[in-house]
């Protein structure tokens, strides 16, 4: 089975020659978002720890989390959110059977990269108007 | 040669598919990413608008029973969800067999353990017993 190169030859699919189509972008950030998520689930779950524990320790935490460093992390996992959410409803659509000819699959993308730009504006928008 | 065991071929396999553990890994993935977009919809909009907004405001926000519910139905069924996805993820990427194994165990008690914390701390809150 191994070659006489020590199994050194290129290996398929050739993922670092070949230009990346749309759908294999948007599958391995499904994952990637999946995986960032981890992160804000950490950070979800030490704001209610910290808010059940103490006034005190609940400024700290919800201060680290509303400074510039923390806006920044928590809208990057917003829109993390968002686009996991709308690729996720695309998968949930193909494990019907439908959608999956070339035509709906590319206008189902379209439409999950306009949804999470949608929802991350708008939620940003509805939740600074709250604060 | 002799049968390794008595189980008919049929009963070794009913009800599993070829990864071994049949469709409930897969079903149960698509179940709670359902009911993640009501709940994940609903909770960012709570999380956000008491993030930088007071200890009092949180407290008072997360006292309400929809409110927690949300939060507790949102960090349950969200841990569930990202531990059947990383678990994936795990499998897919981390070819050490020691290291895959370490990885798979520490995500299903991580995952149990922080569920545990978010869902403990919010029905604190809501029973009146923190701030």
């Amino acid at each position: 089975m191994a070659g006489t190169n020590g199994g050194n030859r290129p290996l398929s699919p050739h993922a670092t020659i070949y230009r990346w189509p749309l759908n294999a972008v948007m599958s391995i950030l499904h994952r990637m978002t999946g995986v960032g998520m981890a992160l804000g689930a950490v950070l979800v779950v030490w704001w209610f720890l910290a808010l059940s524990a103490s006034p005190d320790y609940f400024a700290f935490v919800d201060r680290l989390m509303t400074s510039i460093a923390g806006d920044f992390v928590l809208t990057c996992l917003l829109a993390a959110l968002w686009y996991h959410l709308c690729n996720g409803i695309r998968h949930l659509i193909w494990d019907t059977g439908a959608g999956l000819d070339e035509r709906s699959v590319r206008r189902s993308a379209v439409a999950g990269w306009c949804g999470t730009a949608l929802l991350t504006v708008g939620s940003l928008l509805v939740i600074s108007n709250g604060t | 040669m002799a049968p390794e065991s008595f189980r008919t071929d049929y009963n070794r396999v009913a009800g599993l598919g070829s990864a071994r553990d049949g469709t409930g890994h897969w079903w149960t993935q698509r179940l709670t990413a359902i009911a993640l977009v009501p709940l994940a919809l609903a909770f960012v909009l709570l999380f956000g608008s008491s993030l930088g907004g007071g200890h009092e405001a949180a407290i008072e926000t997360f006292r309400r029973p929809l409110a927690a519910l949300t939060a507790i139905l949102f960090i349950a069924v969200g841990f569930f969800h990202l531990q059947l996805g990383l678990r994936v993820v795990i499998e897919d990427y981390v070819h050490g067999k020691r290291l895959a194994f370490t990885l798979l165990i520490l995500n299903v008690l991580l995952c149990w353990g922080l569920a545990a914390g978010g869902v403990f701390s919010v029905a604190r809150i809501a029973f009146g017993y923190a701030g």
